[in-house]
């Protein structure tokens, strides 16, 4: 190595590098209402994939969730009731599954069984574009593919404010 | 740029080795630069093992021991009034 080179604009850069790193894991804006809704394309159990694009014109509650998330245990429940309510007035729920082992997935699916749309992203990329703040995390879309409503975690108290929310959108629809 | 290194403060810097003050730089910001994990990463964080206290039932056992024979109680993470009831 040159030991006469500058050793400060050196120790400058590494600096700079860090600071860079930094940003790129905090700097992520988390996803509001009025935003649009960043897209995704994730596959399902059954070799197919779903796209937000292609629910354009729908209710669409996008649901964060994992096998080792507490409340997501109520949640399930809750959303195939919607799901039978609301899943043929232009209504669809797809759950995004955010757990690195499938098998964790399955075996919770095994005891919550879900009668609306689970996808899987185990690479925490639309957790990521979404900003998720608790788990789970609820994203209540509406037809022009914006952002309606958020909801952080799953409260027994918010279940009647969560379906009059979704069912004004129906009816905006 | 130039005229930084040329102050006082700044010339001393020209002996040491990048690589010592990489180290340097390393050992005084710690683990700060890493990111914590997201929510969505939290996985093993929920694990039972995980948890502060690992074995709930068998910390009640315990504590049930200590207040029926020992006449002990309380003191243990968040307690009871002290009512004697148990």
């Amino acid at each position: 190595m040159n030991m006469k080179s500058p050793v400060f604009p050196r120790g400058l850069r590494a600096a700079a590098a860090i600071a860079a790193l930094w940003l790129a894991a905090v700097g992520v804006q988390a996803a509001v209402v009025g935003d649009a809704a960043p897209a995704f394309a994730l596959p399902t159990a059954q070799s197919g994939t779903i796209s937000l694009l292609q629910l354009r014109g729908q209710v669409v509650y996008v649901d964060f969730w994992a096998s080792w998330c507490g409340p997501c245990r109520r949640s399930f429940p809750w959303m195939n009731e919607m799901q039978q309510r609301y899943g043929g007035r232009g209504v669809t729920i797809v759950a995004i599954n955010v757990d690195t082992k499938r098998a964790d997935a399955d075996r919770f699916l095994r005891q919550y069984p879900a009668t609306f749309a689970v996808v899987y992203d185990g690479t925490g990329a639309t957790p990521g574009a979404y900003a998720v703040q608790a788990m789970p995390s609820s994203y209540i879309i509406d037809p022009q593919g914006r952002i309606a409503g958020v909801e952080h975690g799953f409260r027994d108290e918010r279940r009647a404010a969560l379906e009059e929310k979704i069912r004004s959108l129906i009816v905006a629809r | 740029m130039a005229a930084f290194a040329r102050l006082p403060g700044f010339r001393t810097l020209r002996g040491v080795r990048p690589a010592a003050l990489i180290l340097l730089a390393a050992a005084v910001t710690g683990c700060a630069t890493m990111a914590p994990p997201q929510p969505w990463e939290k996985g093993t964080l929920a694990r039972p093992e995980m948890q502060l206290d690992p074995d709930p039932l068998e910390t009640k056992i315990t504590q049930h021991v200590y207040t029926s024979k020992e006449a002990a109680t309380g003191g243990y993470g968040a307690g009871g009034g002290g009512c004697g009831c148990n």
